[in-house]
């Protein structure tokens, strides 16, 4: 990204220089890629705004439009192997095409502001930018027309259908517009669900912990693992098990399908230490209540839920969470 | 995958469709479709009220309340809604800020 290509000759002088990328990843590519999906400073995983060059654009050459996140930007300039394109990176914060479509980031005021300010008119000789269809959400096509002169055309929502989208003259098929949610995406994104869940994980661990010492009784490993193994299990159970099952986990609610894994998952670590009821049903009852709401968290990941799906979940599964965990407990430290 | 039934708040008002099929191109779900010039809804069910349709649709015949539709912003927005006793801010994701929306 440190070269920058020479201005074309029609090129205003007040346009800033545009830095070239290529569609190979790097190691170190790779390595930020590896630490975006653990969460180590994302944030900070920016690509410059405004346009880059692939190769040696022209004014016949096609623009692709991105966010100035690392991944989404790289997951396009690696479709685009071998040719000569412009991409337009739009200033997201930081953020996907797809979450920042509907946060407004990926939005027509910012597609319209880019392209004024890169000139990208005065170095084309055609008017049409290609847009990530997932960026719909936030950005009219018409209105950008209007305001630019630029038609937009809706790409894949995949970057690898890229070349096949080229070679049909810009025409993706119904399933190039899909958004699935396969089992290798679903794993992708279970890192940062695992790390959300640290925070209550170690909450939930130091009560146990408190409780033992309040309690009187010995706080040895041993027995301090009887009590965090359940809980363990059910913050895998809801953040991890969960999102990789989820299309076989009977149930359509993100918090039935947790409770579900959670109950099997807690009660099989219940059988392996070889708790003694009552407290076993109230080790049953507490993760089932914390995996139920763990999944539910994954609603923020997935690619098929809706608010108001959302909305109705929450009111039904935060009370029950609440109530089953209240009943796990009492059986845990009371009885 | 296919979320919860018959919660999905996306109308199609065919007489203001003038059938150009945008909404078609932009749906990531195969909602919409067309026929005999028409879009209509095909598949309810599979909408996740993104907006997408409804910004894109020239002549306003597409509505859906969309929105931030994570659990984690939604109780977040309660949370802090009650303490400010603000109950009708809606959800505001906080991926920009921190880790999430992978």
């Amino acid at each position: 990204m440190e070269r920058f290509a020479a201005p074309p000759a029609e090129q205003a002088p007040s346009y800033k220089p545009i830095p070239a990328t290529t569609s190979q990843l790097t190691f170190r590519d790779r390595l930020v890629h590896w630490r975006a999906r653990f969460g180590m400073g994302r944030m900070h995983f920016r690509v410059a705004p405004g346009l880059h060059r692939l190769g040696a654009p022209d004014g016949t050459s096609p623009v692709f439009v991105s966010a100035n996140y690392r991944l989404s930007f790289d997951a396009l300039r690696t479709s685009l192997s071998g040719m000569d394109a412009w991409i337009l990176v739009l200033d997201t914060k930081g953020v996907n095409v797809w979450c920042a479509a509907s946060k407004g980031t990926f939005g027509t005021d910012e597609l319209v502001r880019c392209i004024a300010e890169t000139g990208l008119a005065d170095r084309l000789q055609h008017r049409r930018i290609i847009v990530p269809q997932l960026g719909a959400p936030g950005v009219a096509g018409r209105q950008v027309r209007e305001r630019t002169g630029f038609s937009v055309v809706w790409g894949p929502v995949e970057g690898r259908d890229i070349p096949a989208f080229l070679q049909a003259g810009l025409k993706a098929t119904p399933a190039m517009r899909s958004k699935h949610f396969p089992l290798v995406e679903r794993i992708k994104v279970t890192p940062i669900e695992l790390e959300q869940a640290v925070l209550p994980l170690a909450l939930v661990l130091a009560l146990i912990a408190a409780t033992m010492l309040v309690g009187g009784s010995p706080v040895t490993g041993s027995a301090f693992l009887r009590k965090a193994g359940p809980v363990v299990a059910a913050v895998l159970a809801g953040a991890f098990m969960t999102p990789i099952l989820l299309p076989w986990i009977p149930f359509r609610a993100l918090a039935a399908k947790g409770a579900l894994v959670g109950v099997f998952c807690s009660a099989f670590t219940c059988l392996a230490l070889g708790l003694k009821w009552p407290a076993s049903l109230g080790w049953i009852l507490l993760p089932t209540a914390l995996a139920s709401f763990l999944a539910m968290n994954f609603t923020g990941a997935t690619t098929f839920s809706n608010p108001s799906g959302v909305r109705k979940e929450l009111r039904y599964a935060i009370p029950a969470q609440i109530a089953t965990a209240v009943a796990g407990l009492v059986l845990v430290f009371l009885l | 995958m296919i979320y919860l039934r018959n919660v999905a708040t996306i109308t199609l008002d065919d007489s203001k469709c003038n059938g150009c099929g945008e909404c078609v191109q932009v749906c990531p779900r195969a909602v919409l479709a067309m026929a005999e010039r028409k879009a209509h809804i095909a598949n309810r069910d599979a909408c996740i009220e993104c907006g997408a349709c409804k910004l894109n649709c020239a002549t306003a015949a597409l509505s859906v309340d969309s929105g931030v539709g994570c659990a984690a912003a939604m109780i977040r927005t309660v949370a802090r809604g009650a303490i400010r006793g603000n109950r009708r801010a809606p959800p505001a994701c906080g991926c920009s800020g921190s880790p999430g929306c992978g």
